[in-house]
């Protein structure tokens, strides 16, 4: 019984200038959707009301002033709660940020409310972003629109169910090791990791440096670009931004797809793939033939180190970056009779059972004795897996796999087993690791109605190429294949 | 693999992590399993292999249609100037516990 909006970027525009509707009403009746539901989904854990109202009278203005309206005038948007806002709070999910208030925005953020966008709050996700099912969140889990028993996957699943369900015209998530594709796909809806440093990550609250990306869920794929091209480019504030000027997505994604090389991947339909998943997404790549592509079998022998290699460098990276939360600066102070007593403390009570894990498990690769046998090697498997990718786009221009190996799966399935976890982002850790950008788009329905995804891989900076992949695929009933 | 007690105590301390009897118990079965799974990466001949710690592609093939021209190695690095900064209050305001322009902790030099 999913729900999405009928509202899209363009339709919101042309209504705007149309005066049919004001971004004030339809802020309202995002709001009124999100009351009668959130509840049950629990997508989003804060809503920004003051703060939408006042930039959707802003739109309004400028409507009635007849001045030139930004790409994004009006479009009601959800934010991940890892993304900074400037005094809406931010928790990533963890009790130890439960009352932070930001002091300032994530560029991404500012740059979509700068082309108009209307943030209407900010949605839930596993604590730190870690999980592949939204249940490691402190403030529980949320449920799948699609179906309302199962996880609608993470760690973005608040705004992959946001999106669904009809909460928000579209949603930042953010990818480190498939948090925006694999939500995307177990809640049926367009959702891209863009190329590492296509999008600045200014204000985003560090999970994994090497591996973090942020990146739009929407309804549509033309959406998706319309976002994209709001948030892509060079900022100062990101030394890990990409220097390369961003191009226009919305005006490339129409481009023919015809003659474009197809590489599928022999290892991402092995075992543990579930049969009607591999059967539709089979089905979506011949419809792509049918467009024109030409497919190409291709063998990607290191895949079945990815997982592997994510979790030593993501946990590695983890263990540093969090180690910010010691109860000096900000968020939860468990108070000690001496200062590590202070941090111990107010670390075992402000983090969760899989935050512990991974910090646990990523001191003790970086731990003496150990960092050349699992931190340096897991680097050097990395190396080898985005050569993989390297040696692929030699022959294709694209990559086409499924987004996971089952669709959503029921809440408390795999909460007891952490590795069958991990298991859940085994097609999708590949190009994170790779630094390459990905999109999961919608590919049919299982028999029980749940949703399945197929990922568009591409070389460096090809987001325009996969976004016009996606594009055809949507426009030929791909979406519903 | 086998992670003892002792090791989870060890990894505890070093991530300043005070865990429960409970949770060291249950940390110590699951981090053997994973790290189980994660010594397949021992299979591999990485001999040769250059670890990928450069995470940037600026220079890697074009897009597409639009070609973004190669990074120029230095040319994104700001000028390393001072610049006003007003936001220390703002910062101090999300402490646990400041006493203006500081943050307040335990005493941590005995005298």
């Amino acid at each position: 019984m999913s729900a999405a909006t009928a509202w899209t970027v363009a339709s919101i525009q042309a209504a705007l200038r149309a005066k049919k509707v004001s971004a004030r009403e339809i802020a309202t009746e995002f709001y009124a959707t999100i009351d009668r539901r959130n509840p049950d989904i629990n997508a989003y854990l804060t809503l920004s009301r003051e703060r939408a109202f006042a930039q959707a009278d802003r739109v309004d203005v400028a409507t009635a002033c007849g001045e030139k309206l930004g790409p994004l005038a009006g479009v009601p948007i959800a934010v991940k709660d890892v993304i900074s806002t400037l005094g809406v709070r931010t928790t990533c999910g963890s009790k130890i940020l439960e009352t932070y208030l930001p002091p300032y925005d994530a560029t991404a953020v500012a740059r979509l409310e700068k082309a108009g966008a209307v943030i209407l709050g900010k949605t839930n996700c596993d604590e730190f972003a870690m999980g592949s099912s939204n249940e490691n969140s402190a403030y529980g889990p949320v449920r799948n629109p699609v179906a309302m028993d199962r996880v609608p996957g993470g760690s973005s699943g608040g705004s992959a169910a946001a999106v669904a369900a009809g909460l928000a015209v579209a949603a930042l998530g953010t990818d480190t090791g498939g948090s925006i594709r694999q939500p995307g796909a177990c809640c049926g809806v367009p959702a891209m990791m863009p190329t590492y440093g296509r999008v600045s990550r200014y204000g985003l609250i560090a999970f994994a440096s090497s591996l973090d990306r942020i990146g739009p869920f929407a309804t549509n794929v033309a959406d998706t670009a319309a976002i994209m091209s709001v948030m892509a480019g060079h900022d100062e504030n990101d030394a890990t931004s990409s220097a390369a000027s961003a191009p226009d997505y919305v005006s490339e994604i129409e481009q023919s797809v015809t003659g474009l090389r197809i590489g599928v991947p022999e290892e991402y339909f092995g075992e543990g793939i579930d049969s009607q998943l591999k059967e539709k997404v089979l089905a979506g790549i011949a419809l792509l033939e049918k467009l024109g592509c030409r497919r190409v079998s291709l063998k990607m022998p290191h895949t079945e180190y990815a997982i592997a290699t994510y979790y030593i460098i993501a946990t590695a990276e983890a263990s540093s970056n969090l180690a910010r939360y010691d109860g000096v600066r900000y968020g939860l102070r468990v108070p000690g009779a001496t200062l590590i007593d202070m941090y111990r403390k107010t670390r075992e009570h402000g983090f969760g059972a899989e935050v512990k894990r991974r910090l646990m498990l990523g001191t003790y690769v970086l731990s003496t004795g150990y960092y050349d046998a699992y931190y340096l090697r897991a680097q050097k498997v990395r190396a080898l897996i985005a050569h993989d990718f390297t040696e692929a786009f030699q022959k294709v221009d694209a990559i086409v796999t499924p987004t996971t190996p089952t669709p959503a799966f029921k809440l408390g399935e795999k909460t007891s087993d952490p590795l069958q976890m991990y298991l859940a982002d085994i097609y999708t850790v590949t190009g994170s690791l790779a630094g390459i950008p990905g999109i999961s788009v919608p590919c049919g329905m299982t028999k029980e109605k749940l949703p399945i995804g197929m990922q568009i891989l591409g070389p460096h900076f090809s987001e325009s190429r996969v976004l016009q992949l996606a594009r055809a695929f949507e426009k030929a009933g791909g979406f519903v294949i | 693999m086998t992670i003892s007690r002792e090791d989870v105590l060890r990894v505890a301390e070093l991530a300043h992590l005070e865990l429960t009897p409970e949770e060291i118990e249950l940390y110590r079965g699951q981090l053997d399993e994973i790290l189980t799974y994660i010594s397949k990466l021992q299979q591999l001949d990485v001999t040769n292999v250059e670890p990928m710690t450069q995470i940037s592609f600026d220079t890697a093939e074009p897009a597409a249609s639009s070609s973004p021209s190669p990074r120029e190695p230095e040319s994104d690095l700001r000028e390393d100037s001072l610049r006003p900064c007003h936001i220390a209050d703002a910062v101090l305001e999300q402490a646990p516990d400041a006493a203006k322009p500081f943050f307040r902790v335990p005493k941590v030099i005995e005298r």
